[in-house]
């Protein structure tokens, strides 16, 4: 009987616990809301409405959640086997590079050849922005959270400076933008504004999916996550797989460069992410690192800030509220996590 | 020759100390936090807060100095926040403290435009003024670059000797080194190792939070987005670049902050010739060569990222 109430109990928790902390997170934010002197209820009321309210708003939920789905499986790969990469910003612009070097003209091919030649630029690009803080950390022990950290700055003004110079778009009035991406490197839109990545992301969550749980890699790198030094000790070549991780986990950002790029915005631009990087933390973090949950996940953060958008565009408050909430909610899903964790052993 | 004659200029010496001022009191913050076995990967948002309330008590009339003060309370509220998840909950200490970065950064932003909803160009205060200690102000460079520096300067190098003196010469901070390097042997000893690392990362927090208020207080005189522009995650490496000691993390503050305002001279002088953002690039690079070079002899606090729990080994 008490190993039936487990096995419920299990079961249900890893969908419970993120819910309850997104819910948290609102509640808590519920004063900020008051004390700009706006009506907390009518105002969660426009953002549910903006999120998911017409089919208009759920196209631009789930093409906001596209980027966010890619940065939040890089993330829930690294940090399965305790990789700590906090980058996949940079990662993610590292990818929307390679496809501006690659898909603005200078090479002509078909779209059946030029996509799937983009998409593998960038998660070249991407991994091996992140190969570098991995081979430190295998070589010489150099903590990766500070160097993925740093690398995000250098390559923001690698792109400030490509944006500015040899990448610049002459026909775009002095913004500082690159040159748009020819037709033939575009994905293909889908409805309103969604675009193939979504397809692409939900492929990739599948394909990690199945690493994760068939695979001997995706087993070696939970070893590697759960207790290093057993896994050694049985024989993981622990170096080669950390490498294997980070190249994975940066080029599913760089995809995710890729495809906002190519699907929704067209150019390279400083304003390409507002964070997709950081927020993928986030997104991963509610998913307790599963791929399949990372989608969900994703689809519910893009919400919050579709919906924030509304509401700051009808009630006049300031954007960072989405931010706000959203943060507030990873640390209300800390304490899920380990409330979880408590109910497990109880029982 | 040139660089020569920049390099015994005192204005070169005297931007060196001004640049290293929000890093010295970051480094020492951070260092207190991880000396005490708590990676508080806080810093860069707790940072950004303290920029924020200091200069919004100043903007709304408040006293300097009470700008100062509260920038650290708010500071400590976060830095008890993230010791509640990582000090009694035992959570991930990198995932909390991305956490609280990300929370105490867009509260900063979010109140900021709230306090100037249409606001493009930001409002300015009157920030601190450079106060000459009389005598020693007068002797040649050392005098006139150090001792003519505003009063929070003066602050971080008071700080730098406090938490030396502290750590290495009085009981407490003998319980705070031990609760990173060895909690349950702290525990035997009857030290109460959840209040020791609380204290640490409590005051380390309201450290950390007047580095950032010297930006807005002292350097600067107003706050923007993106202020403090990685400066938390620039402590962190100098953190482990002086091996977890104050005096060596002063040493590296200035020799950091001194590349710094060479390559803010050099880009005047051939700036002409090479983009911008590559001297820009130039801090994050060094920091990452720093944590390369030094990362052979670094001496982590044993416990650093190991939660304690009670009777667990």
């Amino acid at each position: 009987m008490n190993r039936f109430v487990r096995e419920r109990l299990s079961f249900l928790l890893p969908v419970l616990a993120p819910l309850l902390a997104i819910v948290t997170a609102l509640i808590l934010c519920l004063p900020l809301i008051t004390w700009t002197g706006v009506s907390p209820w009518q105002s969660y009321g426009v953002m549910l409405k903006g999120a998911l309210g017409s089919s208009f708003a759920l196209s631009e939920t789930l093409s906001r959640a596209t980027p966010l789905m890619f940065t939040g499986l890089s993330v829930a790969v690294a940090f399965r086997a305790r990789f700590w990469n906090i980058g996949a910003e940079g990662q993610f612009y590292a990818g929307a590079i390679a496809a501006t070097l690659v898909g603005t003209g200078y090479l002509t091919l078909p779209p059946v050849l030029m996509m799937p030649l983009i998409l593998l630029a960038g998660f070249i690009f991407g991994g091996l922005l992140l190969l570098l803080p991995a081979l430190l950390k295998v070589r010489i022990q150099v903590d990766e959270v500070v160097t993925t950290l740093l690398l995000n700055f250098v390559v923001l003004l690698m792109v400030s400076y490509l944006v500015e110079g040899p990448l610049k778009d002459p026909s775009a009035l002095g913004w500082p933008q690159a040159m748009p991406l020819t037709a033939q490197a575009t994905l293909a839109k889908l409805l309103g504004r969604t675009h193939l990545g979504l397809i692409l992301a939900i492929l990739s969550a599948v394909l990690v999916w199945i690493m994760n749980s068939r695979a001997v890699l995706g087993y070696r790198m939970k070893a590697i996550g759960a207790n290093i030094r057993a896994a050694a000790f049985a024989g993981i070549p622990i170096d080669r797989v950390i490498l294997f991780t980070a190249l994975l986990s940066g080029g599913l950002a760089g995809m995710g460069g890729v495809c906002e790029v190519s699907g929704l915005k067209g150019y390279l631009s400083l304003d390409l992410s507002p964070g997709f990087g950081y927020t993928g933390i986030i997104v991963a973090m509610l998913a307790q690192l599963h791929p399949i949950g990372v989608l969900f996940s994703a689809v519910f953060i893009a919400a919050i800030y579709v919906g924030a958008d509304a509401m700051s565009r009808s009630a006049n408050l300031p954007s960072y509220l989405a931010d706000v909430i959203v943060s507030t909610s990873l640390l209300c899903m800390l304490v899920s996590i380990l409330v979880t964790h408590r109910l497990r052993r109880w029982k | 020759m040139e660089i020569l004659t920049l390099l015994l200029g005192v204005e070169f010496w005297s931007a060196t100390l001004r640049i290293a001022s929000p890093l010295i009191l970051g480094t020492l913050g951070e260092l207190l936090c991880e000396r005490a076995g708590v990676l508080n990967l806080g810093i860069e948002g707790i940072m950004t807060i303290g920029a924020l309330v200091g200069w919004a008590a100043v903007y709304q009339g408040a006293n300097l100095w009470m700008g100062v003060l509260l920038a650290a309370v708010v500071g400590m509220v976060f830095g008890w926040l993230h010791s509640l998840f990582t000090v009694y909950l035992g959570a991930s200490q990198h995932v909390t403290g991305i956490g609280i970065t990300l929370l105490a950064a867009n509260l900063a932003y979010f109140f900021y435009r709230v306090l100037l909803p249409n606001v493009t160009t930001p409002p300015k205060i009157i920030p601190f003024q450079p106060l000459p200690i009389p005598l020693v102000s007068q002797i040649p460079l050392v005098g006139q670059a150090v001792f003519s520096q505003t009063p929070l300067t003066y602050l971080g190098l008071l700080a730098v000797a406090v938490v030396a003196y502290v750590l290495y010469r009085t009981p407490l901070g003998l319980a705070v080194r031990m609760v990173g390097e060895n909690p349950a042997a702290a525990e035997a000893q009857g030290i109460d190792v959840f209040a020791v690392r609380t204290g640490a990362v409590v005051a380390g927090s309201g450290l950390m939070a007047i580095g950032g208020a010297f930006l807005t207080l002292s350097a600067f005189d107003s706050f923007f987005v993106n202020l403090i522009n990685g400066r938390g995650w620039i402590c962190i490496a100098l953190v482990i670049f002086a091996s977890w000691q104050p005096l060596k993390a002063l040493l590296g503050a200035l020799l950091f902050a001194g590349f710094d305002a060479l390559q803010i001279r050099l880009q005047q002088e051939i700036g002409a010739w090479i983009p911008y953002q590559v001297f820009l690039m130039l801090p994050y690079i060094l920091s990452i060569l720093a944590l390369t070079v030094m990362s052979r002899q670094a001496g982590y606090p044993k416990a650093l990222m190991v939660p304690f729990r009670k009777g667990e080994r």
